[in-house]
């Protein structure tokens, strides 16, 4: 079901350093034709959906299109993420809709803690950050 | 008008890279869950002026097979002993596994969770009466001694959209954006030029400008996952993308270590995952969360019959167990299949009826049973929702509601990789500890040599999916041993304090090697009006279809159902041979095509490991992932030990050998 990218919506970042889409796809297929200043999928078959470029994209531009070697048409999943939870609209090909919302996050974007300036005990042995007293196996072969 | 052939991406590449050149202590190759594991945990334990460097091909916060998301952490032991753990991980991979990294993962693994669920993570949890609550909802952390919504004896169910973005989070804080690489594709891993054996860098390139990137190190760890479209996958149009594995993980953890001498293991392992079909959502929730059963196409419920109780019984101890292990339910499957019982059937409408007809038998109304309901369809496609949105898009468009009729599901095509239920991967280090085997002889027969999760190469380091020989690591887990790569990493730093890495090769002499496709590209180009023809040169899409083609037809993929033999590997090895040959002569007009170029030359090496071990294990150690006519049975007596094979980087010369496999857990019971 590879991502593509409604014209109309698209203002290709309106240039910026980071094309959304292009900064986010983690298999390199999205780029920007700085001509046309639209953004679009170049390796349809190489695409996951794993729906990172329409889930970042800030104006709604990229949507999905079943697999055209085995999605019958006319159905669609579509997602809105916030910043805490995600709501998805499924359209099935017969007109059916479901929609379902589910929390992504408990905690603020930015705010997870990498434990700055905390340090861990001694090198020599096998704790990690946080860990203490490592078990070892009992009930040997 | 395609007159004068013209580079397809929006990025040409030119003849004459920029150069870069980076110098610094550690080096992180990857950018998933292990790495990120990595980055948050090396700050810990590093002193101060340490510089480590993280290079990724795409951007953290979506990269890696996590960056979907995730329905469920597959790796939590929680109230569990880490001996069943290690005894689960064993049975399920028929035996031949490293029982110190397992049971060593198994030690460290909660924490991983626990720090998830602490930066953001919803983790489902059971409320007072045994309800199920998702992840916002107040509740007792894990820490705090909450319960876990458990699905089988080792899962845990989250509201996981997010789970990389927020794992991405501390990482890129604990190590600082500025020391972050991202968009840079490692090619290949470079050995010192005056100490054997011994890592001092890497060589990759910029897929947004024409910039080559040589990196200098002390020590390095490489873990950019398993290996994806290396077999024909059974979508072939635009459906390839999507596979079960992600799509862009090329084998390049394998290969670029494979090339500097690091020892694989168990690279005949392979994972060909029963998933429902086309779509490639996942199964786990379905059979461990909502009970459902697998029908054949007779309506048979096979999987309890006395027939395959019978089959099982062939593979002992292994098929007595509660838990079948993944491979042999394939193999029961196939076997369906092949005798024309199929299609098979995932029994969604009989298990949540199931749980709708024991609302009512227990007394409730129409109204609870109806709310019941929502939640339970709720969950029914948050599963697909989180991790493969792809399968919910299938289910839409083939308007199937799981509550009305059952969906298909069948056996992929092959993946490698050694964090899920397979176990290929490289051979390392197991932790400094008296619990684990001293060994005489080389490393590649060892089981430990001063620095956990190091491979046989000095210096050089892996996690997740890099790891063989012990799966079920899954995402938590190789969180986990991206963790413990950091310490180790820190403490390999500070015994080798004066070592200075110095390259063979100069910058120039690398960016030319990294830069061929380009200068073949230019070359050539208008010797043809096509594109993608050419007498001089192969573009990689069409190289990648030529090796998919090779190793479905004579390495055992589904063109075969899985069956291959000594015969046919060795016609598998003479066109590996003539497409590694040929993988110089791929040509790339842009970035993105380099990328490719460079992703398929990891995949034919990573590939030939694969046929090379196959052909040497003459056994079928695997049924249900492989077969080998020849040897068609699992054959404990001559073959529980692993098999370890080692390129050697001076003479070109591969060598495979037996290895001793220790059981350090109890086989009495053996579950």
């Amino acid at each position: 079901m590879p991502s593509y990218v409604e014209p109309a919506k698209c203002d290709g970042c309106k240039g910026g350093d980071k094309t959304a889409c292009m900064y986010i796809c983690p298999n390199d297929l999205m780029v920007l034709n700085v001509q046309e200043m639209k953004a679009y999928n170049q390796e349809p078959d190489a695409c996951w959906e794993c729906y990172s470029c329409v889930k970042i994209c800030p104006q709604g531009a990229i949507f999905v299109r079943g697999y055209d070697d085995f999605v019958p048409m006319g159905g669609q999943v579509h997602p809105m993420r916030s910043s805490d939870s995600i709501m998805w609209t499924v359209k099935f090909r017969n007109g059916q809709m479901k929609r379902f919302k589910f929390p992504i996050r408990t905690t603020a974007e930015g705010a997870a803690n990498e434990y700055p300036g905390e340090r861990g005990a001694n090198l020599d042995d096998e704790c990690l950050l946080l860990e203490s007293n490592l078990p070892t196996p009992a009930k040997l072969a | 008008m395609a007159l004068p052939n013209k580079p397809k991406g929006e990025l040409a590449a030119v003849i004459t890279p920029e150069i870069a050149e980076h110098e610094c202590d550690v080096l992180i190759v990857g950018g998933g869950m292990a790495a990120c594991g990595t980055a948050f945990e090396i700050s810990k334990w590093a002193p101060e002026g340490l510089k480590v460097i993280l290079v990724d091909k795409a951007s953290l916060e979506r990269s890696g097979a996590v960056a979907q998301g995730l329905s469920a952490i597959n790796t939590y032991i929680g109230e569990n002993a880490i001996e069943d753990y290690v005894k689960m991980v064993r049975n399920d991979l028929m035996g031949v596994v490293r029982e110190d990294l397992i049971y060593d993962l198994g030690r460290h693994v909660d924490e991983s969770v626990k720090l998830f669920e602490e930066w953001g993570l919803p983790i489902w949890k059971k409320d007072e009466h045994g309800h199920n609550l998702d992840g916002a909802k107040p509740a007792k952390t894990l820490r705090e001694g909450g319960t876990p919504v458990r699905t089988g004896k080792w899962q845990i169910m989250i509201n996981g959209e997010s789970y990389k973005c927020i794992v991405a989070e501390p990482a890129k804080k604990a190590l600082g954006e500025e020391n972050i690489h991202e968009r840079v594709f490692i090619v290949k891993m470079l050995l010192d030029k005056n100490k054997e054996n011994t890592i001092a860098g890497a060589v990759g390139f910029s897929t947004r400008e024409n910039k080559v990137h040589v990196y200098k190190c002390k020590t390095a760890m490489v873990a950019c996952g398993g290996a994806v479209n290396i077999f024909r996958p059974r979508s072939t149009g635009e459906g390839k993308g999507r596979a079960w594995y992600p799509v862009w993980n090329a084998g390049s953890t394998y290969t670029m270590c494979a090339q500097v001498g690091a020892t694989l293991t168990m690279m005949e392992n392979r994972f060909t995952p029963a998933r429902f079909k086309d779509g490639y959502g996942p199964v786990g929730a379905w059979f461990l969360l909502f009970k459902a059963k697998v029908q054949n196409g007779l309506g048979e419920f096979y999987a309890n019959s006395p027939d395959v109780k019978e089959e099982l019984g062939k593979y002992m101890p292994y098929g007595g167990s509660p838990v079948t292990p993944t491979c042999l339910r394939n193999h029961l499957m196939i076997n369906e299949l092949k005798a024309g019982r199929g299609p098979i059937y995932m029994a969604t409408e009989v298990a949540l009826n199931a749980f709708l007809d024991d609302m009512r038998a227990a007394g409730n109304d129409e109204k609870s049973v109806k709310k019941f309901w929502k939640h339970l369809e709720s969950e029914a496609w948050e599963d697909f929702l989180d991790m493969s949105v792809g399968q919910a898009g299938l289910w839409a468009g083939m308007n199937i509601e799981p509550e009305k009729v059952g969906s298909e599901i069948m056996p992929t095509e092959p993946y490698m990789l050694g964090s899920h239920s397979g176990c290929c991967g490289i051979w390392t280090s197991g932790p400094e500890e008296d619990w684990v085997p001293a060994i005489d002889g080389p490393r590649s027969h060892q089981y430990k040599w001063g620095y956990n999760r190091m491979t046989t190469v000095n210096g050089l380091f892996t996690a997740g999916d890099g790891v063989g020989a012990s799966g079920h690591k899954f995402s938590s887990g190789s969180h986990a041993e991206g963790r413990i790569c950091a310490k180790q990493m820190v403490k390999y730093c500070r015994d080798n304090a004066d070592f200075q890495p110095e390259l063979a090769q100069t910058a120039q002499e690398l960016a030319d090697e990294v830069y061929a496709p380009v200068k073949l590209y230019h070359e050539f180009k208008d010797a043809s009006t096509a594109a993608d023809v050419n007498p001089h040169y192969v573009k990689p899409a069409g190289l990648m279809m030529r090796l998919m083609k090779a190793t479905d037809e004579y390495g055992g993929g589904v063109a075969t159902y899985y069956m291959t033999s000594g015969k046919l590997l060795n016609i598998c090895l003479d066109l590996l041979q003539m497409m590694r040959e040929d993988a110089e002569k791929m040509a790339a007009g842009d970035l993105h095509e380099l990328l490719r170029a460079w992703e398929n030359y990891h995949r034919i090496w990573c590939v030939e490991t694969h046929i090379r071990h196959i052909e040497f294990r003459k056994e079928s150690r695997y049924p249900g992932f492989y077969y080998r006519s020849d040897f068609p049975s699992c054959d404990d007596e001559n073959w529980k030990v692993f098999v370890n094979s080692t390129f050697d980087p001076k003479t070109k010369e591969w060598k495979c050998e037996k290895v001793d496999c220790v059981n350090i857990v109890e086989t009495e019971p053996w579950i």
